[in-house]
């Protein structure tokens, strides 16, 4: 009797070791399955002969035609402009607001109210990306046409204020962080001195918070470069390099041209290709350069809050 | 005794951390120029009356303070006293060292950078740094590695570090809590002795739990507990004869 009971325990308990160790290891088989099935989809098109495809003119090339039936391009450098262009727009816009919100909500403001701005923020993340599009369409589209009497209001500033306010949560609240983790003795050191308080922030608080609020501005990047649907109704979805007139001089207003972004092109064309053509490969291609574009940036991220806890 | 030999006066002060009274009826005077040692059990509001010295108590929303407190006879309570100007004359050594994470050369003219209203002229920072640093016996071991991140030092050059970085202000109180809990014997003898150099042009209000460096390094000294002040007396008296039984109790190491 005692015997099998114990068998039955470490039975029990091995099951249930197993079962632990395979939910940890689920998440690294996820995401390998997934970068798997993106490049096993993505790559056979580089190696492929007899098509209008190369990589040179896939980086380089502007044209993106890929449903044209006497002669297909695939350039995606209007795309790649158009992601970088509304993804640093976005952080020009999101960062002083998400530093500022940072600092505030952590050094000068306390108790309740902190903890429902704190609410109140985190609510901004969990809004669906489809609703911030409509936000874009139809609350933003018609402010930027009236405030800079443009004709239209889709376009790369429309795109970037929308990934602007959906970036600034994970910012705020990893800066937020940033700014915890600095100790307390270095306040008390600034102000027994006689610091003020803004004296503190910026010439304590920040710099000992930098590597954290770095890593903060980053994961809002890669929340930006990877953000789908907001753009995708927002930026007009043309594809063309805004800076550039047709007579080749610099546009100043390029922040009103339409643009598109690579997560918007496959957002709207791969439903439309078939499986298995050159059209639909491509896609995958710009989703294999989606992935490592926000890998390297999470990375970076990762090592740069490494770094912190190091210093300790 | 002549007004203008006491440094710091409280009159009744009492002070809560939310409905808690940590300090009750505090009433004091400690002299000008001299080290006052502030002894007691663990608990017993050393810290707290240091802090309320230099108003850092403050930054907790939840502490409330009544009663009177008199620096160099200006009630700092006035509201025409700014803090800024408050904490400039009365420097704070902490329990921890905690030297900003910044250069040895910026922490010492970290106070000289927040308080000038023009950029100050790099001569000046220089010689404030080498006449702060040789103060405290520091200016040889560092005088070439200036630039070494502070929080990097040894912990003694580091608490000597934080009580040069007071010095440029020109204060006219330092206060200590507890400034070499965190050394080693040594040290410890080092800190004193740059008390003692210290002593004379500084009013010194010293937190220590070290009976023997209340002894050797005060002129005077207050035994407080439960947030009362018990003795009040030239350190010397009050170790031969306190004049309060529980002060007697506590010398003798019976608690605390
Ligand atoms: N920030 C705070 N919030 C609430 N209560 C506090 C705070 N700081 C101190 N206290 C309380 O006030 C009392 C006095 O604390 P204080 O730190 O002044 O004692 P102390 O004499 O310095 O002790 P120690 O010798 O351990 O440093 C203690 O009971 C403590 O729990
Ligand atoms: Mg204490």
């Amino acid at each position: 009797m005692i015997s099998r009971r114990r068998r039955y325990e470490i039975l029990s308990e091995r099951s249930i070791e197993t079962l632990i160790y395979l939910c940890g290891i689920s998440a690294i088989i996820f995401v390998f399955g997934i970068c798997f099935f993106v490049f096993r989809e993505g790559l056979p098109l580089v190696f492929k002969e007899d098509t209008n495809f190369s990589l040179g003119k896939f980086f380089f090339s502007t044209e993106w035609f890929p449903t044209s039936m006497a002669n297909k391009r695939y350039g995606a450098l209007a795309l790649i402009v158009g992601t970088l262009t509304v993804t640093i727009l976005a952080m020009v816009i999101a960062v002083p607001f998400a530093l500022g919100a940072t600092v505030f909500l952590s050094e000068f403001c306390g108790g309740k109210f902190r903890e429902t701005l704190k609410i109140v923020i985190e609510l901004l993340a969990a809004i669906p990306s489809i609703v911030w599009g409509f936000i874009g369409l139809t609350v933003i589209n018609p402010l930027i046409i009236q405030v800079f009497h443009v004709p239209v209001g889709l376009n790369a500033l429309n795109g970037a204020v929308i990934l602007a306010l959906m970036a600034m949560p994970i910012m705020v609240s990893i800066g937020e962080d940033a700014l915890k983790a600095v100790p307390d003795s270095y306040r008390e050191a600034a102000l027994a001195l006689g610091a003020t308080r803004w004296q503190m922030v910026f010439r304590v608080l920040l710099p000992a918070a930098k590597n954290g609020l770095l890593a903060a501005v980053l994961l809002g990047v890669g929340r930006a470069v990877g953000e789908t649907m907001g753009v995708l109704m927002a930026t007009g979805h043309a594809v063309n390099i805004p800076f550039f007139r047709d007579d080749g001089s610099f546009n100043w207003g390029w922040m009103f041209e339409s643009v598109r972004t690579l997560t918007a092109t496959i957002a709207a064309e791969l439903g439309e290709t078939s499986q298995g053509s050159d059209h639909y490969r491509v896609l995958f291609l710009i989703g294999v350069l989606l992935l490592s574009i926000t890998f390297v940036i999470n990375l970076t991220a990762d090592l740069v809050v490494k770094g912190i806890r190091k210093q300790k | 005794m002549n007004e203008r030999d006491n440094s710091i006066t409280t009159r009744d002060l009492c002070l809560w951390y939310g409905k808690f009274q940590a300090l009750i009826n505090v009433t004091i005077n400690i002299r000008h120029g001299l080290i006052t040692s502030l002894i007691g059990p663990s608990g017993c509001g050393k810290t707290t009356l240091l802090r309320c010295f230099n108003r850092i108590n403050e930054r907790y929303g939840y502490v409330t303070t009544t009663g009177e407190i008199k620096l160099l006879n200006k009630n700092i309570y006035d509201p025409d006293v700014s803090l800024i100007e408050l904490r400039k004359s009365v420097g704070m050594v902490f329990q921890r060292p905690n030297p900003l994470p910044i250069s040895v050369y910026e922490n010492v003219v970290f106070g000289l950078r927040i308080h000038s209203d023009r950029k100050p002229a790099r001569s000046e920072l220089d010689d404030a740094v080498e006449k702060a640093l040789t103060e405290v016996g520091l200016w040889n071991d560092l005088r070439d590695r200036l630039d070494t991140k502070a929080t990097n030092l040894q912990l003694e050059q580091q608490q000597k570090l934080c009580i040069a970085r007071l010095l440029p202000l020109k204060p006219e109180i330092i206060l200590m809590d507890e400034p070499c809990s965190a050394l080693d014997v040594e040290a410890t003898r080092a800190i004193e002795e740059l008390m003692l150099s210290l002593k004379g042009r500084y009013s010194i209000v010293i937190v220590t739990h070290n009976m023997a460096q209340a002894r050797r390094a005060s002129d005077e000294c207050i035994f407080m507990l439960l947030g009362e002040i018990i003795e009040h007396a030239r350190t010397a008296d009050l170790f031969l004869n306190p004049k309060n039984p529980k002060t007697a109790e506590y010398i003798e190491g019976r608690y605390g």
